[in-house]
């Protein structure tokens, strides 16, 4: 088994097809992603598969070491133009397939119009631990 | 083995320790040792008298922890030339632990950690699962608490209002895990209401009794958030609600109003309201002022405004909420909801927006994003 963090976006990604913002959608839609969302995460602790997820809220700032006494350097909240983290989930799975099958799947959520949202996921392996390559 | 009788019996056995001349970090750490030598022991062996075998056992592993301590010879030398005194029972120890856990030179995160294991009786396990922090992190916090309250008099009388911040803290922490926080912060504040004859602790006993009351009907079946106005009410717990006004009742009759009586007025007529419509609003209007008199807080007057809107109208609202900060938290959700109601559901569908973005957890964002929803799609069709 091995652990990948599967990255939500909210800026910094391709833009995704269906790119409506979600108070524009209606109140069924909102309800159908947010289902989506949490049957996705309770069909993977089922299967063993889920480690741990959380949201992020909007605000991030960088922040850097500037010299001895002085106070550290910020940048932020971010500009339209930096990318953000909306939140994250950990699963443990079998192989690398394994874990762009599932975020392929969770990048399928419906949105506007009940077409999936197609947004965009990043899948980062955790370090020093190696999934089985298959094929 | 009755878990909960062990709980309530670790402030008093903690206390005796110390009176029999052990610091208080000390004893904290032998009774915790004891505990689990009566988890293990009990069920096979239950003792007749369940304290007298914790403060043996407790004070049995505060000598074996000094023994091993070389630096603390010396005060095991003092200790042992004393004759152990009896338990001195006149003196309410569990009072003096609940003013030494809300000490003010501990951060509030801290008070509230050292509070659920000294009174409380919980194992850093619970509470580490309770604010979903790794075992290790918390024993590290707990133990830094001690260290800093190691060296403050036990028995200094201290600021009740302390006491019940902290008390309020737990509750509004209220994870259900393995322990429920709120029910642990009313068990607890039941204890200090039975030992102090002091006007707010009934005022905060009765606030936490009326909101948990209405627990069950919050949230849906998915997590979601339900608003008071749209709550099942045949969900609320009318025990808790006939016990908490009461006990507001009799504190209200003193005569000496406090932040924790007024909020809990508001809450008992909320909880008094058969639906949400009758509501008695102007009375709700009439305890915020009193709590904008008591507090003078920016959140006591956003609060006013709801109420403000619900008695006299829409307009009226949004004129008590001009002049307070937009930063304040949940303003924009508050505006929203007044625009709403006075006809303008294209500035509120903004707002609901814009309060959506800044939500502090996600059953409410999400709650937020459907009222949004909600009213972009009746704008367009």
């Amino acid at each position: 088994m091995a652990k990948y963090l599967l990255l939500k976006h909210y800026r910094g990604a391709p833009a995704p097809v269906n790119d409506v913002p979600m108070d524009q959608w209606t109140p069924e839609e909102v309800d159908a992603h947010m289902r989506y969302m949490s049957d996705f995460a309770a069909r993977l602790e089922a299967t063993g598969e889920f480690v741990d997820g959380q949201a992020l809220s909007p605000e991030g700032t960088f922040v850097r070491y500037d010299g001895e006494g002085r106070p550290p350097v910020t940048d932020g909240p971010f500009a339209e133009t930096k990318d953000l983290i909306a939140g994250w989930m950990v699963i443990d799975v079998e192989t690398y397939e394994r874990a762009l099958e599932l975020a392929g799947e969770l990048s399928a959520a419906p949105g506007a119009g009940g077409r999936p949202i197609h947004e965009w996921l990043e899948v980062r392996p955790f370090y020093g631990v190696r999934a089985t390559t298959t094929g | 083995m009755n878990e909960s009788l062990l709980r309530e019996l670790v402030p008093a056995v903690i206390g005796v320790l110390v009176r029999r001349g052990a610091d208080f970090a000390a004893a904290e750490d032998a009774v915790q040792d004891a505990l689990v030598e009566a988890v293990r022991a009990w069920p096979e062996d239950p003792p007749r008298d369940a304290k007298g075998w914790l403060v043996t056992v407790a004070w049995r592993k505060f000598l074996d922890a000094a023994r091993a301590d070389a630096s603390r010879r010396r005060r095991e030398e003092l200790v042992e030339a004393e004759p152990v005194p009896d338990p001195v029972e006149a003196v309410d120890d569990t009072l003096a632990l609940y003013f030494l856990c809300a000490h003010p030179s501990l951060t509030p995160a801290s008070a509230v950690a050292l509070t659920l294991r000294a009174v409380g009786g919980l194992t850093t396990r619970q509470i580490a699962q309770a604010y979903l922090v790794p075992e290790a992190t918390m024993a590290q916090r707990i133990s830094r608490a001690k260290r800093t309250v190691s060296g403050v008099r036990f028995d200094q009388p201290g600021d009740v209002a302390t006491v019940l911040r902290v008390l309020y803290l737990v509750f509004n922490e209220g994870y259900s895990g393995d322990v429920d926080l709120a029910a642990e912060a009313i068990r607890l504040t039941r204890q200090l209401a039975a030992r102090t004859d002091h006007e707010e602790v009934a005022g905060l006993l009765a606030l936490m009794l009326l909101h948990h009351a209405r627990r069950p009907a919050r949230t849906g079946p998915d997590g979601r958030l339900v608003p008071l106005a749209e709550q099942d009410r045949s969900r609320w717990n009318t025990r808790l609600i006939a016990e908490g006004v009461d006990i507001l009742q009799t504190a209200l009759a003193r005569d000496r109003l406090g932040e924790f009586q007024a909020q809990a007025a508001i809450a008992a007529l909320h909880a008094d309201a058969p639906t949400a419509e009758e509501t008695d609003w102007v009375q709700i209007v009439e305890w915020y002022d009193e709590l904008v008199r008591l507090t003078d807080s920016p959140v006591a007057r956003l609060n006013r405004a709801v109420a403000v809107g619900e008695a006299d109208g829409a307009r009226a609202g949004l004129a008590a909420l001009a002049g307070l900060d937009p930063a304040l938290p949940r303003h924009a959700a508050v505006a929203a909801y007044l625009h709403e109601r006075d006809g303008d559901p294209v500035t509120a569908a903004r707002l609901y927006a814009e309060a959506a973005r800044s939500a502090p957890n996600i059953p409410e964002r999400d709650h937020l994003t459907r009222q949004a929803a909600r009213l972009n799609a009746q704008l367009r069709s």
